[in-house]
């Protein structure tokens, strides 16, 4: 390696520390007027290597070093799976220079914690990737096809231990439940048990603690490629590459499910400024940087603005909601 | 064994080694500051390791990762404010050490004791790791429930002198934990969503520890003359070494597996080692007022733990920490496929890291220990400035948690909290447990009833979970017997709150 480039990796490290002390970012100022340096703020609804924040930052870097915007200023509003942060951009109304990244997830639960903050009030910007559901079993698991799924659990609703990686609301929980309905079961008689993460998920699957895992692939490649864990379809309209398992479409249930991420704006911005954050977003989807964090993290790339996007948050939000509805958590 | 070697060779070369010490550096800066733990650290690394080659940058996050274990006790025993919930034993013990001008020792246990402990951890990682990857799998909710539940009986029966008192901080402690969501219903938020998922078990720590005793010092600072800390000796004499190496030992042996469990965590074993430590001491009357096994014994169980919570993630691809998920980002993201074939498809890489454990380990000790007599002087500052620099500390780590200005808020609610119990003498480390153990329980509890659908035997369905509650039936009959035959005298004052008589008469001796 050559000298000065180490040198300009042990800087570039001694400058994590300091963002690593994390104790700054008050006072700065808003960048110049120039567009392509504007200091802009991104709001993420969890912590800090969940899904939602390896998508903003991957969005945010590949902005950054293309010089599309200035540097972005980072921050994780934890709390009641993204509402608090949805609460905040809806009282960073008319701000200019702010926005936040969110999905299905956080659609949910502003409906199981009863927020005011709903996305439909917010303005959209792009929805940016997608990540298909899978159904998966125990590699010694009696179900070996999605058939022999849908009859087992028609057969005893809720004897059919159904997990799953998120909480209520979460699209885990929402896939299980949309599936149940397609397939004629009552959603309340479903026996969801919500685990902490695919980790946790992983384990119990392993361990055969509950009959069926619902949830992203991403997580469980190492076991799905090493004959662990069998997957008996996945939720998509297409199916997934690698992956030796039918789309639900495929199999015969008639059910599109995919989880996604987009990126929101305060309400009350001007037009002028709705235009360039998606005009923004728009060429960073044409970087090479975005398409290798696409590849690396096993997104599907989903992209869409403008009407589009914005007819996609409604319909999802509807759809949510009268699941949640029905289960009574909304 | 070549590729043991083969791992030291790569973990070895200036360039790593140069790597590990950033990342153990890094690692005892963000350990120090309660709130901002490991995990944030390597998520913020993450997009700058990306330039550097896999090896180093796994081999800095483990610097980071073992790092982040020394910085925590250094605050807990010095400042009393615990970064994560597996320090805060560390700090019960500890502070009390340092208040008795023997906090160079302190760090010094801590310090050997994390080394002794890492060490052990490690080889036992080098050697167990590809056997019991899929023993660790059949573990339930059942047997995660007793094993708690073990862990909170172990604590309830070395309370203290007051029963009374450490079951009415117990009890405060579960009505804390019940704050949050449960199975998708909100409780007791009062419909703040701020409070949707629980009050963050550092804030109750942080409060009820440094807020509480900054305001009961500064209540009795007026009257009290002002009294500087005595300084005492800079290194551990031999009673401090005869006294500490069966707790590192037995700490080592309580974590490791703990850790290897994937629900088991790093602060069940540190309850455990202090409650033997506290059964098997021939001076368990020093425990709650600075008692080095207190500290050996559970800073080995935790840093044990960490090592053990390797296990998963190496053999299985399973995360079960923060800090062990991001790593695993790390690895996909260099393009490794992690899982249960990654110790055979790059046994390099995974030598390299276990080889970089030691070797942070080592520059650990080499780092800290001689820092031990330095950092202790900082509690000779004069006590305004000292606990104004601790108000600051807390507050910021506080902070830092979820940069919510609510939880600034919830500290100052609780460090009252705090303060009131140390008037009445109600002890805190049960309201702690409490907080940590509480929602911990009902999580393994609705797990495994659910998946029963309410069938209760599913409780003693699991062979270890049968035989922990014959181990806790076991300590019962013998705590029983042995109660019968000697009426009680004074149990020892352990975990009395500084606000009991003795503190103050400590208080007044300083």
């Amino acid at each position: 390696m050559h000298p000065s480039r180490r040198m300009f990796r042990i800087l570039a490290l001694l400058t994590a520390l300091v963002l690593a002390a994390a104790v700054s970012g008050c006072g700065v100022t808003r960048g110049s007027d120039d567009p392509d340096n504007r200091r802009l703020r991104m709001l993420i609804p969890n912590s800090v290597g969940g899904g939602y924040d390896l998508t903003g930052r991957a969005a945010a870097k590949a902005l950054e070093d293309n010089d599309l915007t200035g540097r972005f200023e980072i921050t994780n509003v934890q709390g009641a799976s993204g509402t608090v942060a949805m609460q905040r951009l809806l009282n960073e109304k008319g701000a200019d220079d702010v926005m936040m990244l969110m999905g299905l997830g956080v659609v949910g639960a502003v409906y199981t914690n009863k927020s005011d903050a709903t996305p439909l009030k917010m303005t959209p910007i792009a929805r940016l990737v997608e990540e298909q559901e899978g159904i998966l079993v125990p590699a010694d698991s009696p179900l070996e096809t999605l058939d022999d799924l849908v009859k087992a659990w028609k057969d005893d609703p809720s004897g059919l231990t159904v997990g799953g990686g998120s909480t209520n609301g979460g699209p885990d929980h929402l896939f299980p439940m949309q599936l149940a309905d397609t397939i004629g079961i009552n959603p309340n008689d479903v026996n969801y048990i919500s685990y902490d993460g695919g980790g946790p998920l992983t384990t119990a699957l392993l361990g055969s603690k509950i009959d069926v895992g619902m949830s992203g692939l991403g997580e469980f490649e190492g076991q799905i490629k090493d004959g662990k864990l069998r997957v008996l379809a996945v939720s998509g309209e297409e199916r997934l590459s690698g992956v030796d398992a039918p789309t639900l479409t495929e199999a015969g249930v008639d059910l599109v499910f995919t989880n996604w991420r987009g990126v929101l704006a305060p309400p009350g911005i001007s037009d002028e400024q709705r235009e360039y954050l998606v005009d923004r977003l728009t060429q960073m989807h044409d970087t090479d940087e975005w398409r290798a964090a696409l590849d690396a993290n096993g997104w599907t790339d989903n992209f869409a603005t403008g009407k589009e996007f914005e007819d996609f948050l409604a319909e999802q939000d509807a759809r949510v909601a009268d699941t949640l509805k029905e289960l009574g958590l909304a | 064994m070549d590729l043991l070697l083969d791992g030291f060779a790569t973990a070895l070369t200036p360039e790593n080694l140069l790597f590990a010490t950033i990342g153990v550096l890094l690692g005892t800066a963000v350990g120090v500051l309660p709130g901002i733990g490991p995990a944030m650290t390597l998520a913020l690394l993450l997009p700058v390791t990306y330039s550097v080659g896999a090896d180093s940058a796994i081999i800095m996050f483990a610097g980071i990762y073992y790092g982040g274990m020394y910085g925590g006790s250094t605050t807990s025993i010095l400042l009393n404010t615990p970064g994560e919930s597996s320090s805060v034993i560390t700090a019960i013990e500890g502070n009390k050490m340092a208040k008795a001008g023997r906090a160079s020792q302190a760090l010094a246990t801590a310090a050997i004791g994390s080394f002794v402990a890492g060490t052990i951890a490690t080889v036992l990682l080098w050697v167990v790791t590809p056997f019991v990857a899929d023993v660790v799998v059949t573990l339930g909710s059942p047997s995660y429930l007793a094993l708690m539940l073990l862990a909170l009986f172990a604590v309830t029966a070395v309370l203290g002198s007051s029963k009374l008192r450490g079951f009415i901080a117990l009890f405060l402690g579960l009505a804390v934990g019940l704050v949050g969501t449960s199975t998708g219903q909100a409780r007791l938020t009062f419909g703040n969503p701020l409070l949707a998922d629980g009050i963050d078990i550092v804030v109750v720590a942080v409060a009820l520890f440094a807020i509480g005793e900054a305001l009961w010092v500064a209540a009795h600072l007026r009257h009290k003359p002002l009294e500087i800390i005595p300084v005492g000796q800079p290194w551990m004499n031999k009673e401090d070494w005869r006294r500490s190496w069966k707790p590192w030992l037995r700490g080592t042996a309580f974590g490791f597996p703990f850790g290897a469990l994937p629900a088991g965590g790093a602060e069940l074993p540190t309850f455990l080692s202090y409650a033997t430590e506290k059964k098997l001491s021939r001076h368990p009357e020093e425990f709650g007022h600075g008692a080095i096994e207190g500290v050996a014994g559970p800073e080995a169980a935790n840093n044990a733990s960490a090592a053990g919570t390797l296990v998963p993630l190496l053999a299985l691809g399973l995360p079960t920490t923060a800090t062990a998920a991001i790593m695993l980002v790390a690895l996909q993201g260099y393009g490794f496929q992690t899982g249960p074939t990654l110790m055979d498809d790059h046994p390099d890489l995974v030598w390299a890291l276990l080889a970089s454990l030691f070797v942070a380990n080592t520059l650990l000790l080499i780092i800290n220990l001689p820092m031990a007599p330095l950092w202790a002087k900082l509690l000779r500052i004069p006590r305004p400035y000292l606990y104004a620099g601790i108000l600051f500390f807390a507050s910021l780590g506080a902070y830092s948690v979820n940069f919510q200005a609510f939880d600034l808020a919830l500290l100052l609610a609780i460090g009252a909290l705090g303060f009131f119990m140390r008037r009445f003498g109600i002890p805190v480390l049960p309201l702690i447990i409490g907080v940590i153990l509480g929602p911990k329980i009902e999580e393994q509890l609705t797990t495994a009833l659910k998946i029963s659908q309410g069938d209760v035997s599913t409780l003693w369905s699991e062979p270890v979970a049968v035989v922990v509650y014959a181990v806790m039936a076991l300590l019962l009959v013998a705590m029983a017997v042995t109660g019968a035959r000697k009426p009680s005298p004074s149990e020892s004052p352990l975990l009395d709150a500084p606000g009991d008589s003795n503190d103050n008469k400590e208080l007044v001796e300083r």
